[in-house]
């Protein structure tokens, strides 16, 4: 039963099972994420208070819930990569980091482009924006640290315990950022969250947050094939896998 | 023969403060950096002491971080560059116990120097002397988590060339916690109000890290030093 | 639906949401591009790393 479990530990039998996964991971997104942005766009009745700006929920949302499922996703393959010496979870933290940090960028600059029209300023220390710009810090600290490193190795080790650290503390910065928010009241009225909600506003977000995370998950197949290959460029199943 | 944890643990911590002391010009370094830094801000703003006094808490705290990250890239690069950390390594004694003696010796001869000097800086920045005991409690606490974070940054770039850059980037996004914990306690203290809440959760922080991170240092110096 | 200038103008918001869809479509075919440009460098050093062993005689 857990032979496929095994299985997901051999750099070559990840290295084909992605290419396989990626096209129908993408294909399916990308039909979910046309479908949301048509809705979403065209079709959602505007918000009462927040008139068309509010569509920008449809990109701003799936973002933010990205970048921080990627950084903990990233955190449990270096726990894994530590803690079983599984090669293949370096790999995928690897991958998962640069992606993740685009959506954590993605996240800041719709934040801000949405803060402006509802809070009259491009940037305000509201808490979700101020923990996002900190996931980013975290998110530059990792891949920094394992760019530093010659030897990719000791790199992929470095990153992986700091990605660990880095996890415990998310919950932490989070808790002190809304705290230390909520003491400074009356700065920003900080409904940047979901309006009221109904169906027709929500499908097309549901669209979106699944569209997204299948996108995520075909781009992480893509980039876990170079790492992959990064890793293994002794091994000999490469000597194939390099001719098809 | 082996000596017991506690005897290690003492000689390590007095080997440390040997060291740091045959060079007290690298003590006082993060010390003279600390009050450089705090007249930055009057200079950059303004000298008005209303004013000061409502910055203060920031501006100390934010003065009293980059003092104590400034010293922290030296914390284990001097002794593996002459190979005395592959020693201690190697020696029997688990690397942990270095750990923890030099980082409880990088505190006290840097985080706590820097509470002993502060009242020096918070009358500089018009903070009234009622609140120097939350100030200086509130500052030993948080730059004893900053040397256990500091602990943590150092193990992962010690060997690395351009390390202090990375260190500071890599720990400050953690200590950002701390940093609001620290400066609203002092800043209730100014008010006075009530720290309580802002002290205990720096307290939390602070054990929660004294406990976590030894292993999460020692780990990074086993990955770096192999 | 149509108010204030039509689809295009979302409601006089035009100029804050048009580039929130641009960015977020940019992001999306970045990571696209990027992940491809990473595995065709990793392959191309494959490659070069195999002839290398190869006329070493490995």
């Amino acid at each position: 039963m857990w032979t496929w479990f095994y299985r997901l530990a051999s750099p070559p039998y990840v290295y084909r099972i992605a290419a396989a996964f990626a096209p129908w991971l993408l294909g399916v997104a990308g039909a979910l994420i046309v479908y949301g942005l048509i809705d979403g766009l065209a079709f959602a009745p505007r918000d009462y208070q927040q008139g068309d700006a509010f569509r920008i929920i449809y990109v701003h949302v799936p973002a933010s819930s990205l970048s921080v499922m990627a950084y903990t996703l990233m955190a449990v393959a270096a726990a894994i990569g530590l803690i079983w010496r599984i090669k293949v979870a370096y790999a995928v933290a690897a991958a998962v980091a640069p992606i993740g940090a685009s959506f954590t960028l993605l996240t800041l600059v719709t934040g801000s482009l949405w803060g402006k029209p509802m809070w009259g300023t491009y940037w305000a220390w509201d808490p979700r924006l101020t923990s996002e710009l900190i996931l980013l810090f975290l998110y530059f600290g990792v891949m920094s640290l394992r760019a530093a490193f010659e030897d990719p190795n000791r790199g992929d080790r470095a990153a992986a315990l700091l990605a660990i650290v880095g996890v415990v503390n998310v919950p932490i910065i989070h808790f002190s950022v809304v705290w230390w928010n909520s003491l400074h009241q009356g700065a920003t009225i900080l409904k940047l969250g979901k309006p009221q909600i109904d169906a027709s506003m929500a499908l097309p977000l549901y669209a979106m947050l699944l569209g997204f995370l299948l996108f995520f998950g075909g781009v992480l197949c893509l980039r876990l094939r170079g790492e992959v290959l990064n890793r293994e460029r002794q091994a000999s199943w490469v000597r194939e896998a390099v001719k098809s | 023969m082996s000596i017991g944890t506690g005897a290690a643990l003492s000689l390590l911590l007095r080997r440390e403060l040997c060291l740091s002391f045959r060079r007290p010009d690298q003590l006082l370094q993060p010390l003279v950096f600390f009050l450089i830094v705090t007249t930055l801000f009057p200079l950059a703003l303004s000298p008005e002491l209303t004013l000061l006094r409502e910055m203060s808490p920031g501006v100390l705290w934010v003065a009293a971080l980059l003092a104590s990250l400034l010293s922290m890239d030296g914390l284990f690069r001097g002794d593996a560059e002459d190979g005395t950390l592959e020693q201690l390594a190697l020696s029997g004694q688990s690397l942990g116990v270095v750990v923890v003696a030099k980082t409880f010796a990088h505190w006290l001869v840097s985080g706590a120097a820097l509470v002993l000097v502060s009242p020096l800086v918070a009358t500089a920045l018009a903070i009234p002397v009622e609140a120097f005991p939350i100030m200086m409690l509130s500052l030993a606490l948080g730059t004893l988590t900053l040397s256990w974070l500091g602990a943590i940054g150092a193990g992962l770039t010690v060997g690395l060339r351009r390390g202090s850059v990375l260190l500071s980037l890599i720990v400050l996004p953690l200590a950002m916690p701390l940093l609001i914990f620290g400066a609203n306690a002092t800043d209730r203290a100014i008010g006075g109000e009530s720290a309580a809440g802002a002290l205990y959760f720096l307290a939390a922080l602070c054990v929660f890290t004294s406990s976590l991170a030894p292993l999460a240092a020692t780990a990074a110096l086993r990955i770096t030093l192999e | 639906m149509n108010g204030g200038g039509g689809f295009w103008a979302m409601g006089g918001y035009a100029r804050f949401v048009w580039p929130c869809f641009a960015l977020a479509l940019g992001v999306l075919f970045w990571n696209l591009w990027s992940a491809r440009r990473h595995h065709a460098q990793a392959l191309r050093r494959a490659e070069r790393a195999l002839a290398m062993a190869g006329r070493e005689g490995r």
